[in-house]
């Protein structure tokens, strides 16, 4: 979601590199720049004040001493400064007597009972052993929602209809959470206005009761300026724990992040990045940092491909490729994998570098292309998957016609695969390429 | 009127109030221009149309030989009111049955949007229907169907997870077959930049237009007003996939500022034809630049 950002600060930081020295000017110039790319991206005016402000006093007072080139050195400080804005990796904090409570707030359609069960699937898959209580009587049909998310996850819960007040459902909730030895009761609770004062008052009445060793702001990433006031209304009423952003898996270039944790003070602790029930992220600051600056998330690529991945299989995979053994029956069924992994624009922007090189690709066109290897893969024989040196000049005109592609496609595979073939080769051998990365 | 006004105090008090003071109590140096731009930034106005907008109130004054606080603040007005356009009326009538799609992101208020349309057109003289095309959130078909209730408004489903597809197509049919004269769609909410989800609502779209030639007449694209910058990018990925014709901004009862409207309507002509004020059936309100523009100066509520 940070692409845009990225861009805007990579530009500014190409113009600067190549020239000597940083002047002040350039670094006012930079900052300029840095500035309207932090407004666009949606982050709080004042916030991106004070940030432009630290990155300024510490641009200019370091660059003589070091010996980084000077666009290095802006970059680093406002990398580092980024971390610091972000704060340190959420955790959530679950000690004390079992069972522990965490409350979902929010704005109207923020995602709160979505987040609620991917919470619970979350903990579930930490052996916590969660529950959920349905608290929004309000939204028609908010609590059939959460109870068909809990069904889907298999996660006993707590609801009353529409009719009993929330915080009379929360204390009878905790009560069978306890009867069911549950260790993490997480509340869901009906969208409101950090204005409207009867609703915040309920949410204060049920933090009460509850006595939640969490209370969750989950918020929309495409959020705007409201980002502040909405976090400050939050958080001085009810003093939040943490925050969710959520809606990542959009192209919003997600100042409300900054923002909110700015003016707030509390963490950032989960990022939220798709409609399915495991699309929910540990939050962590430096890789958002770096994805804000163009410098690849690759972490969260490495962590996501091990959850998806079959272990075993891949270590197979790898063998074989170490091997040379690998085929092109290999290289569809790992496509398959990849493909489980999430749209292809998405695990290109983890990738350093790449987010940029793609900018102008469109994404749709990859999948086509991913679709087309897949027909072409598809059409040929056992044998010739495991040997396309079979594939002569009437067996390419067979797979093209039965992949509905062109000869030419079916060669411009092949030739992809056996350069693939070559890289592992060297990879094999202990040459790995170099990625290209800022600090590289 | 009253509702507007609950909707826009807040807008009028903390921003353009602002600017209303700032303009009215100082003379005007780079300070104030400075203020001016960053009261517009925090509107979500955004970057682009805060330069532009402030270049050509510049302009204005030094051409116009502005001195005067309260003419540079008719001039901010004017041109504030000069990016936006009245509403065509809703393209809805002059046929047997007329079909309104309805688009956004997940939970901009689509649905609920939907609930107050229906309400609000039938008790215009409408007979509306509406149809469950979101088949794929938990519980969307149930608030649906209650927001039917409210409004006494039928409403056509089929079953979680079926074919959204189908879905719509029945009730096209269904429409038709008992008369009614105005057929509303909803549909799941998914992000702007899912390639397939937003191939799937294109051929949706595509799908009521076998039934109903010419359909649908209106494709309205739901903003939630708390969005920031990310609100154009979503109108250009909607208006791609499936041509749409106008906005709803909701969630203007919130401390919000909409600003992102005018952007949208600048770059992509995209009017806003309602604004959501509340989670009441009622508070659904005919957006009127003039009245918006206005209410948003005048801080005594009186326009
Ligand atoms: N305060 C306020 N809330 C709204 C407005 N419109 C919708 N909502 C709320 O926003 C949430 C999401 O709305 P919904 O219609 O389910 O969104 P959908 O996912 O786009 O169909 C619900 O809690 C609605 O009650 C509005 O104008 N003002
Ligand atoms: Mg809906």
């Amino acid at each position: 979601m940070f692409e845009s950002l990225t861009e805007r600060l990579q530009e500014v930081f190409d113009q600067l590199a190549g020239r000597g020295k940083l002047t002040e000017d350039d670094v006012d110039k930079a900052m300029r720049e840095v500035r309207m790319a932090l407004l666009e991206a949606d982050v709080n005016l004042k916030v991106a004040k004070d940030f432009i402000a630290r990155v300024k006093a510490r641009a200019v007072g370091a660059e003589v001493t070091k010996n980084l080139n000077p666009a290095q050195q802006v970059v680093k400080i406002v990398h580092e400064e980024l971390i610091a804005t972000l704060g340190e990796a959420g955790r959530l904090n679950l000690s004390g007597p079992s069972p522990r409570v965490i409350m979902m707030v929010g704005l109207q359609g923020s995602g709160k009972t979505t987040t609620a069960a991917k919470l619970a699937l979350h903990l579930r898959r930490q052996n916590k052993r969660p529950y959920l209580i349905a608290a929004d009587t309000y939204r028609p049909a908010a609590v059939d929602q959460l109870v068909t998310l809990a069904k889907q996850i298999s996660v006993p819960y707590w609801e009353e209809g529409i009719t009993v007040a929330p915080p009379e459902i929360v204390r009878h909730g905790l009560q069978a959470a306890r009867d069911a030895d549950a260790s993490v009761v997480i509340v869901d609770t009906a969208g409101r206005l950090q204005i409207d004062e009867s609703m915040m008052a309920e949410l204060a009445a049920i933090k009460a009761l509850a006595d939640p060793a969490e209370i969750l702001l989950v918020a929309d990433a495409m959020t705007g300026q409201e980002a502040v006031r909405i976090a400050e209304g939050f958080d001085t009423q009810l003093d939040i724990t943490g925050l969710v952003l959520t809606k990542v898996d959009g192209d919003a270039r997600g100042g409300a992040a900054i923002s909110m944790r700015a003016v707030t003070g509390v963490p950032i602790k989960f990022l939220a990045t798709g409609e399915k029930l495991d699309a929910l992220e540990v939050f962590h600051p430096d890789r958002l940092a770096s994805r804000i600056l163009g410098m690849g998330d690759i972490l969260s690529l490495i962590e996501k491909a091990e959850q998806t991945f079959d272990a075993r299989e891949a270590e197979k995979l790898q063998r074989k490729m170490l091997r040379n053994e690998f085929t092109l029956e290999d290289f569809r069924q790992q496509m398959q994998q990849v493909k489980r992994l999430g749209p292809i624009g998405q695990l290109l922007d983890m990738i350093p570098g790449v987010g940029r090189l793609t900018k102008d690709v469109d994404m749709s066109e990859a999948e086509l292309q991913f679709k087309k290897i897949e027909a072409i893969i598809n059409s040929m024989t056992a044998r010739e998957r495991r040997d396309p040196r079979l594939l002569n000049a009437s067996r390419k005109r067979r797979v093209a016609q039965g992949s509905g592609t062109t000869v030419q496609d079916v060669n411009m595979l092949l030739k992809q695969f056996r350069q693939m073939q070559n890289m592992m080769q060297q990879i094999g051998k202990g040459r790995l390429p170099k990625i290209p990365g800022m600090f590289g | 009127m009253e509702s507007l006004r609950k909707g826009l105090q807040r807008t009028r008090q903390s921003f353009f109030g602002r600017i209303a003071q700032t303009l009215g109590t100082t003379e005007i140096d780079e300070d104030t221009w400075d203020e001016i731009e960053g009261l517009l930034i925090q509107a979500d106005v955004g970057v682009d149309t805060t330069v532009k907008l402030v270049g050509r109130v510049r302009s204005r004054v030094s051409r116009e030989g502005l001195i005067k606080q309260a003419q540079v603040q008719r001039a901010l007005k004017e041109e504030l009111r000069g990016l936006l356009d009245d509403p065509p009326p809703l393209n809805l009538s002059g046929r047997d049955l007329s079909v309104i799609f309805i688009v956004g992101v997940n939970g901009s208020g689509k649905t609920t949007s939907i609930g107050k349309m229906a309400y609000r057109l039938k008790n215009a003289g409408r007979n509306p229907m509406i149809a469950a095309g979101d088949t794929f959130r938990a519980a969307a078909i149930e608030q649906l169907q209650l927001w039917g209730e409210r409004a006494g408004v039928p409403v056509v489903a089929g079953l979680p997870n079926s074919d959204p597809g189908a879905v719509v197509y029945d009730a096209a049919q269904a429409a038709r077959s008992r008369g009614h004269d105005l057929l509303i769609v909803d549909t799941a909410g998914r992000l702007h930049t899912k390639f397939n989800l937003m191939q799937e609502l294109t051929k949706i779209r595509s799908v009521i237009g076998k039934v109903i030639p010419d359909a649908p007449h209106e494709t309205l694209l739901v903003l939630d007003g708390t969005t920031g910058q990310n609100a154009l990018s979503q109108a250009r990925h909607f208006q791609e996939a499936v041509n749409v014709t106008g906005a709803v901004v909701t969630k203007l009862d919130s401390t919000a500022k909409g600003g992102m409207v005018f952007a949208i309507y600048q770059e992509l002509k995209l009017p806003v034809h309602y604004i959501g004020v509340g989670e009441g059936i009622t508070d659904l309100l005919f957006f009127n630049p003039d009245q918006f523009v206005d209410s948003l100066f005048d801080e005594n509520g009186r326009s």
